[in-house]
């Protein structure tokens, strides 16, 4: 019976000591225990969430670089195809204004051509002329140096006359 | 520099108790038969003075202070003094009244009286019993206890200010994670996210004293200091629950018990009745079950050691200390299943006391 009937000194030095315990382990144990293991995890959830904020924020400037590396690319192509555009413009001037600089030095080259044809015809002729003159002159005194001959001629010219 | 301070202060105690106390019997131990049930219930139960071994036939213990609240007003002496008489015939005389000790009970003779006379049931009969405010050996072993937790938990609170982020130290980093459990498995789920921060204290304190005291009466050298597995011990932290959950009982937590809200009033009339004994039930629950469970493992214990002297027999001691190794690891589970069960309900208790109507 003894073991079941609580004692009353015990019960009395229970309370005095659990009392003071309580109050002496609330005041220098547990508010500084609690006190900094709610303080760090609260720490570590602002952390996270920063972290969080801070990878937001890479993926946003990531993408815009991206956007803007994409817009960059394309401006490059624009710009290129439009150079590339001048260029064929240019060269294809260059090769028409060539080509009718071309033909019309042909053309230049031609009528020169012509000219000093004309020109050297003209020569010829003159110097056929007189050359054909100098022969038949050589050849007439030729032909009528003997009497024989002038005869001869005369006959024949009479021969043809009489044909006629 | 604490550790110093704390060693100093332990070791001074044990030296002011101990040198006042050391006493040898005078007389031998003359009943040679072996009585397992008074030796169990005299480990089990509390006692005047702190017994730690026999030498050559003489007991070896640590006296400690009695103290009575008696007619001539407040009365001390060691323990030292009854001569380790737990017969009631040892007498001693203080302050003009005469004491004896039976059955590690302080009785006071009536004035004029020079014997204890026994009735057929070996009480006293010209005896009264005065108010014992003894530092018994479980008083004793209570405040070793408080000691060994101050310097724990107050030493890891200072290691948590020295460090930076609050990164948990040396011996912080044991305790930690115990107390990090005792918030999130005992008291937010209990009590809820939003009130359990002001009970926090008291179930933090009541979960580490109950599980040092716990382990404590399992340490063999401290033979006996079976504080956990008293009544008293136990009745006295289910009556803090009691005033706890009574005092922060909320409107709605009275009218579940006075008024069941949502059955018919026939059934009203007839729960209330119901309510108001499970309102004391609870901490009577709270209180035998550490007892019981405790007390029960130390008699187990003790019990299958006192098999070799009833066998009186060597053979059998082999078994028995295995047997008793084997309960005794099953014992360290239930030192710190004990104190969460206690402190659960507790909070449990609490929780329900302040609970908000759905």
């Amino acid at each position: 019976m003894d073991l079941i009937t609580p004692g009353f000194g015990l019960v009395f030095w229970t309370a005095v000591t659990f009392l003071l315990l309580l109050v002496i382990l609330k005041k220098f144990a547990w508010k500084p225990i609690l006190g900094a293991v709610s303080e760090r995890e609260d720490s570590i959830k602002n952390a996270l969430l920063e972290a969080d904020k801070a990878r937001q924020e890479m993926e946003n400037l990531k993408s815009d670089n991206e956007k803007i590396l994409k817009e960059a690319r394309t401006e490059r192509d624009a710009m290129m195809k439009e150079a590339r555009d001048i260029k064929n413009n240019i060269v294809e001037d260059a090769k028409e204004e060539a080509k009718a600089q071309a033909n019309k030095l042909m053309e230049q080259a031609k009528v020169a051509i012509q000219n000093e044809k004309t020109a050297a015809i003209a020569d010829i002729k003159t110097q056929v002329a007189s050359l054909s003159i100098d022969i038949a002159e050589k050849v007439v005194k030729e032909e009528l140096s003997s009497e024989n001959k002038q005869l001869k001629l005369v006959e024949d010219m009479l021969k043809d006359i009489k044909l006629n | 520099m604490q550790i110093n301070i704390f060693r100093f202060i332990l070791i001074g105690l044990l030296f002011l108790v101990s040198f006042n106390g050391f006493a040898f019997n005078e007389e031998k131990a003359t009943d040679d038969k072996f009585d397992p049930k008074e030796m169990i219930l005299h480990h089990v139960k509390d006692a005047h003075s702190f017994h730690l071994w026999d030498w050559k036939g003489h007991p070896v213990s640590l006296a400690l202070p009695i103290i009575l609240w008696t007619d001539n007003g407040l009365t001390t002496f060691m323990s030292s003094a009854f001569h380790h008489d737990d017969t009631g015939h040892h007498i001693v005389e203080k302050n003009g009244a005469k004491f004896v000790k039976l059955h590690e009970k302080i009785y006071q003779l009536n004035p004029n009286e020079t014997t204890v006379a026994f009735d057929e049931e070996h009480h006293p009969t010209n005896a009264v019993k005065p108010l014992d405010f003894s530092i018994t050996r479980n008083v004793f072993m209570m405040w070793v206890s408080v000691l060994v937790l101050l310097f724990i938990f107050i030493g890891a609170a200072r290691s948590y200010k020295k460090s930076e982020n609050n990164i948990p130290r040396g011996i912080a980093g044991f305790i930690e994670p115990l107390v990090v459990f005792v918030r999130d498995e005992i008291g937010i789920p209990m009590i809820g996210e939003h009130k359990y921060k002001k009970y926090m204290p008291y179930l933090l304190t009541v979960f580490f004293f109950i599980w040092i005291n716990n382990i404590f009466g399992l340490i063999p050298i401290l033979n006996g200091a079976n504080l956990s597995g008293n009544i008293a011990f136990t009745f006295t932290l289910a009556i803090f629950t009691f005033i706890i959950t009574t005092f922060s009982g909320n409107k709605n937590y009275w009218k579940h018990i006075f008024w069941m809200p949502g059955v018919p009033v026939p059934m009203k009339i007839f729960l209330m009745p119901i309510e108001i004994i499970g309102m004391f039930v609870k901490p009577i629950s709270l209180m035998i079950r550490l007892f019981a469970n405790i007390t029960a493992g130390h008699v187990i214990i003790l019990a299958l050691l006192s098999l070799i002297f009833v066998f009186k027999s060597v053979y059998i001691a082999p078994v028995s200390v295995a047997f008793s190794l084997f309960i005794t690891i099953i014992e360290i589970i239930v030192t710190a299943i004990q104190a969460y069960i206690f402190t659960i309900l507790s909070a449990l208790y609490f929780g329900m006391a302040t609970e908000e109507e759905h």
